[in-house]
């Protein structure tokens, strides 16, 4: 078990952490019965990344002032913020096994009236947090105060017209604080993206509307740790479209919308966890 | 309590602007958001006041409130005021989930509530957001009867609040007659006038129209309890049960859907402990119309008179038994 809130830069111990979080992931979502699996096994590396390399934060004072921000607008892929707090020491990794339960602080969607510490936002209905976001930026600057907002969007969320609202006002207000990411998976329940509701051009609508644009593999934690490092001294609102794959980790369910929502059961559970944990197949099937 | 004396006619919206540029004056954290429409909700004295701690974000509201969200998370105390029927509607996801839901410190100003918006007509009257707003979870809401009152509901929400509050307000001059030194009791019924034959509950504008139909009513020997309502939600349940178990009517009266709003409230709490006959002025269940405000709200149905002929009706009936 890992447990720690030291930043690193060490890649290799960044993408042990990362699939530690995965197991938690399809272990907390399989002990639910019901969540999305894709999209936080998608999202792995970035809040590994963040949580465990670029953020400014301490779990043992999870309200300190000067903490950096991280906003999760796409409520559903919950386990994956939950893991990785868990995982960074802001409460006990055995607590991910009540996920969805009653009593759970960690409800389906994320709701902050259950005092998860390290928690800044219950959200869960689409196109809201990118608005918190900027709130919580213009805060910071009134205050003089110099932490970081990042908010985690999702691509289909992008649909939704008030986030395009929020991009346009950031950009008006030279909010150079806040770092969007894009979990840029290509996929939503429907199907794909760009089958259910265009989005591309994406790198060019967020140039048009005034942000700075970055692109990564956001499965690649080198290129993840590039990035945040290139964004933190920007001059403008910055966002990083993160291309991941969602599933990430599980060959046989990478890239496959119909994981969105979706959670394993006990077998596959088991198989997922082995080929996560690097067990060869010839030595699953014995 | 009475007798009132209107001292000018002076629309709410003024009172809001006021106590907002006095609470800011008073309260550094005290910051306001723009939705382009800023004087006209009465905000353009504090953004005048302290450019820096106004945020113009433009015509969208959604986005509106959650930057209030966010910001009211790092201590601060937004307030923002647009139209009601784009401040309750138009954003009521964003009301529910990011402000209800995280159970913030957001002050939300409702204008131009009711038919009393006049010419503008049907788009922008305000008469469905008190059914809206009062159904979620964590949220105050104020109604306060004229700009006198407004303004002492603006420094109740924002200095003695802690969650989410919504305060409706409206465009017309109105009569401005309470007292400017009664302090504003949250979440209490004001006793405007005494009488045990019938009691009239009103809220907004409504209050000065069941004064006046109190008057009336006293002609006729009949002594109308009037009770300004001024907290929607919490609603001062005590003093509601007690004035129905004394007065054995009440009338409800509102600028506003008749559906979902005061009368409902009032309703929800009378038949579950002390049912008595009831009679509901506001408006009902239609759309509004362009025309002179005090035209339109009798067009409607929302004035003395008929808080005075329901009131009537209500007595003869209880006293059929």
């Amino acid at each position: 078990m890992i447990v720690s809130h030291k930043q690193t830069k060490d890649v290799k111990y960044l993408r042990e952490i990362a699939t530690e979080i995965r197991k938690s992931i399809v272990q907390s979502l399989t002990e639910a019965g019901s969540g999305h699996l894709g999209g936080p096994l998608g999202l792995a590396d970035v809040f590994t990344a963040l949580y465990f390399s670029i953020l400014r934060h301490d779990p043992s004072i999870p309200q300190w002032a000067g903490r950096d921000r991280l906003i999760l607008s796409i409520g559903h892929v919950a386990p994956v913020l939950y893991a990785t707090l868990a995982h960074a020491g802001y409460f006990p990794v055995q607590e991910l096994l009540t996920l969805r339960k009653l009593g759970s602080r960690l409800q389906g969607h994320p709701g902050r009236d259950h005092g998860l510490p390290g928690l800044e936002l219950s959200a869960g209905s689409l196109g809201q947090g990118l608005s918190v976001g900027l709130g919580m930026a213009i805060s910071a600057r009134l205050n003089h105060q110099t932490h970081k907002i990042y908010v985690i969007t999702g691509d289909g969320e992008l649909q939704e017209g008030s986030n395009w609202e929020s991009a346009m006002a950031a950009a008006h207000h030279r909010l150079d604080n806040l770092i969007a990411v894009v979990d840029r998976n290509g996929v939503q329940i429907d199907g794909r993206t760009e089958d259910v509701m265009q989005l591309e051009p994406l790198e060019e609508k967020w140039k048009s509307f005034g942000w700075q644009v970055e692109s990564c593999d956001g499965n690649n934690m080198v290129q993840l740790l590039e990035v945040f490092e290139k964004v933190q001294d920007a001059q403008k609102p910055t966002v990083i479209l993160a291309h991941t794959r969602m599933g990430k980790g599980i060959k046989s369910i990478e890239g496959d919308y119909h994981w969105h929502g979706k959670v394993p059961n006990a077998d596959q559970s088991v198989d997922f966890l082995r080929e996560l944990s690097g067990i060869p197949v010839d030595m699953r099937q014995a | 309590m009475g007798p009132f004396k209107n001292r000018g006619n002076k629309a709410t919206k003024a009172g809001f602007g006021e106590g907002l540029l006095e609470a800011g004056k008073r309260n550094p954290d005290v910051v306001a958001i723009g939705a382009d429409i800023t004087s006209s909700v009465g905000v353009n004295l504090f953004a005048d006041a302290f450019p820096d701690r106004f945020i113009s974000l433009g015509i969208a509201e959604q986005n509106c409130m959650g930057v209030a969200t966010g910001l009211a998370l790092e201590g601060k105390i937004p307030v923002f005021s647009t139209y009601g029927v784009f401040a309750a509607l138009r954003a009521a996801d964003q009301i529910r989930v990011s402000v209800c839901y995280n159970n913030v410190h957001v002050i939300i100003g409702g204008a131009h509530a009711g038919v009393s918006v006049g010419p503008d007509g049907a788009t922008h009257q305000a008469l469905e957001d008190l059914a809206i707003i009062r159904v979620m979870p964590n949220m105050t809401v104020f109604s306060p009867c004229d700009a006198t009152q407004t303004r002492w509901a603006v420094f109740t929400a924002i200095e003695k609040c802690k969650g989410p509050v919504y305060i409706r307000f409206g465009r017309e001059a109105m009569p401005d007659f309470t007292n400017p030194d009664e302090v504003f009791c949250p979440g209490k019924a004001q006793l405007m006038i005494p009488g045990d034959d019938l009691t009239i509950c009103a809220t907004g504008h409504l209050v000065w129209e069941a004064i006046m139909a109190a008057g009336q009513l006293s002609e006729l020997g009949i002594h109308a309890r009037v009770l300004n309502i001024h907290t929607i939600k919490p609603i001062d349940s005590k003093t509601i049960i007690e004035a129905a178990q004394e007065t054995g009517a009440i009338v409800t009266a509102e600028e506003h859907q008749i559906i979902g709003g005061l009368g409902s409230a009032i309703a929800e709490i009378i038949v579950q402990h002390n049912p008595v006959p009831m009679a509901f002025i506001g408006m009902n269940d239609r759309f509004g119309e362009s025309g002179p405000p005090l035209e339109l709200m009798k067009k409607f149905g929302m004035s003395a008179e008929n808080i005075v002929s329901e009131s009537l009706r209500l007595v003869k009936e209880k006293k059929e038994g």
